[in-house]
């Protein structure tokens, strides 16, 4: 754990100013992959899981910014870097694979163009070179007969498929990094598990380090080692993805647990947490979930939980659920 | 396997010349009779026009041929002093009418087509421009077009039209008249263009794939080039049709009024003008047959235009 995280993420706060408030869709976010891991990162929507992704990325749209916080790649900082520079070193080093792949790919260049555009914007290689290569990105993502489909329009694939190659386009120039922003949402149950496991074996094969976006606790616990769990743009609890599937701190992480089927839990009746996440422009005062929670004391409601290191250090909560009480309340 | 097949870029090539052979769009045109006819009468009006020196039987153009004797000849009747027989007719100068439309033809096409390309390729840049940058440019590109469109397009030209006769040296003006028009008709059109290229800019550049292009770093230039320009051609293809038959029917507008063509390079609407004046002397056929002429090529165009756009629109596929 000493060499330095693929990507770090310190204190980021991403802000929107609105005619009305500044709203806050990422607040005091704080959190390290390290090579070859992969990192889920939950919660409803809006928690600000996909804007905490494209903050990352330096593709937010205006009006929000990041105001303040730093995000290094590879113990580089890029959220204050000149358009240029950043263009080079984000493109070279992160990837990106999108929820619909219907729209993550251009209809009117075959999906060979398109990945050896990819490849040539950032390696050193001749065309024959990288069009060789393509195959070989498309074989390893599992297409069959990729040195005819090469020159196939996405329109000549199904979605699974095209997930594919979509993987295929963000690991192709070979990047430190990929962020996958609901990588299966828009697909089949039984695609689901295929694309999440070819992600997670390509992944560790190259060592990259993966962001997983996801809104399903399923996905999160067949793959990622670690998780952060988001809720109304705060990280409410961080660390290992056994610790916190099977032992949740947080009241919300236990709530969200209980509200998913998962059969090694072994629940017997899905339960669900009362009431909606706030929105963003009426954060109730102190932490933010304490309106629907069952512990929240006076503390709760003046001040919001105490914020948490990358290093994880567990929930953001002044009372936050003791291993005891969450036997006795599963069981 | 792979070197028994010709090299890919030769099946990438057949590849396309099947699919384009096989797509729907092919066989909706198969199926629609409207447009196969359009399309029918539109190859035998352009064919005609841009042959037209094969297919006239004389060159309305070349004084020597002319011969005043042949003036106001009925169309199919011998002439009764000359016995010549002219297919439409001829006109107070004895020029054949169908020869003199097959010419105007030409001049009709000609500017209209090099007019719909200046709007296209000033409407699409400036369309572009101002869906993908946003922000100021945005702001004035389309304030401008907002501008423009508050004023009729043939009002727009004949403005255009005036300043550039008027800063044309005097024996200049017969020979830049029709680029003038083109000009002028081309200016008072992309309005339509930059409207609609903006829309269909701003669904594709939120689209993912122009995200992840700028993700792996592409410059904006390349991004709507490469990406954005090619998604947003087809309703383009479509508006160009249909302004393709405005702008012949703004040619011979302008002509009309005497501000377009002049007599020596007559177009279509120069013909109707010559033509009207002798309307109600009884020689009809000088205005009637080109102004029937302009009715299929304005109608033909049209119909296929409308036919294009429900053919390349996906929500009713």
């Amino acid at each position: 754990m000493t060499q330095t995280p693929v990507l770090s993420v310190r204190n980021l706060v991403v802000e929107i100013p609105t005619r009305h408030a500044v709203l806050r869709p990422v607040d005091n976010v704080s959190f390290d992959i390290q090579r070859g891991e992969i990192l889920g990162v939950v919660g409803e929507s809006g928690a600000g899981k996909s804007m905490t992704g494209n903050a990352v990325i330096g593709l937010l749209d205006r009006p929000a910014r990041i105001t303040s916080g730093e995000v290094l790649l590879n113990g580089q900082r890029i959220d204050n870097l000149s358009h240029a520079k950043l263009r080079r070193i984000r493109g070279a080093g992160i990837g990106m694979v999108f929820q619909d792949p219907l729209t993550s790919l251009n209809p009117l260049l075959t999906v060979g163009e398109q990945l050896t555009e990819t490849m040539r914007e950032h390696l050193d290689i001749t065309a024959s070179e990288a069009r060789a290569r393509a195959v070989r990105a498309l074989e390893e993502v599992g297409i069959p007969g990729a040195a005819e489909r090469i020159d196939s329009y996405p329109h000549a694939f199904s979605g699974g498929m095209r997930q594919r190659v979509v993987i295929a386009l963000a690991l192709c120039a070979e990047p430190s990094l990929v962020i996958a922003d609901e990588p299966t949402t828009a697909l089949d149950v039984s695609v689901q598990a295929q694309i999440i496991a070819l992600l997670r074996r390509l992944c560790r094969e190259r060592g990259t380090a993966v962001m997983l976006v996801t809104h399903d606790m399923g996905v999160i616990a067949e793959t990622a080692d670690s998780v952060a769990v988001m809720y109304a743009g705060r990280t409410a609890e961080l660390g290992p993805v056994r610790e916190v599937l099977t032992r949740p701190h947080h009241p919300y992480t236990k709530g969200l647990m209980g509200s998913a089927p998962l059969a090694s839990l072994g629940q017997r009746r899905l339960q669900q947490i009362p009431g909606n996440m706030p929105r963003l422009g009426a954060l109730p005062e102190g932490c933010a979930f304490h309106p629907r929670c069952d512990r929240a004391r006076d503390t709760c409601r003046q001040s919001p939980g105490p914020t948490l290191a990358a290093d994880g250090g567990r929930a953001a909560c002044w009372f936050p659920v003791t291993q005891d009480s969450t036997t006795k309340e599963t069981a | 396997m792979a070197d028994t097949l010709p090299p890919a870029s030769t099946r990438v090539r057949m590849a396309r010349f099947t699919a384009a052979w096989q797509s729907d769009f092919a066989y909706k045109f198969r199926r629609s009779p409207v447009a196969m006819v359009s399309f029918l009468v539109l190859m035998v009006l352009v064919l005609g026009a841009v042959f037209a020196p094969l297919v006239a039987p004389y060159n309305p153009f070349d004084p020597s041929s002319l011969n005043l004797m042949n003036g106001f000849s009925r169309p199919m009747e011998p002439n009764a002093f000359t016995g010549s027989v002219f297919w439409l007719g001829s006109d107070d100068q004895g020029r054949d009418v169908f020869s003199t439309i097959l010419y105007g033809m030409r001049i009709s096409l000609f500017v209209g087509f090099a007019a719909v390309m200046l709007a296209l390729v000033l409407g699409v840049t400036l369309g572009l421009l101002a869906g993908y940058l946003g922000g100021w440019t945005e702001t004035i590109i389309m304030r401008a077009a907002d501008v423009q469109l508050t004023f009729p397009a043939i009002l727009v030209a004949m403005l255009i039209f005036g300043i550039a006769k008027g800063i044309t040296p005097v024996e200049y003006r017969d020979q830049m008249a029709i680029w003038v028009l083109i000009l002028a008709i081309g200016l008072s059109d992309w309005v339509q263009f930059a409207r609609v290229v903006r829309g269909a800019t701003l669904v594709e550049k939120n689209k993912e794939y122009v995200q992840a292009a700028r993700l792996i770093g592409r410059r904006s230039p390349a991004i709507m080039l490469r990406h954005i320009l090619p998604n947003v051609l087809s309703p383009v293809l479509v508006i160009a049709t249909i302004s393709l038959a405005l702008a012949i029917i703004a040619e011979a507008t302008l002509s009309f009024l005497g501000v377009g063509a002049p007599p020596t390079q007559p177009s279509l609407g120069t013909l109707i003008r010559i033509g009207q004046g002798f309307l109600f002397s009884g020689e009809w056929w000088i205005l009637f047959f080109p102004a029937v002429t302009l009715l299929m090529l304005a109608l033909s165009v049209n119909l296929l235009g409308d036919w294009l756009r429900d053919a390349l629109n996906p929500r009713l596929k």
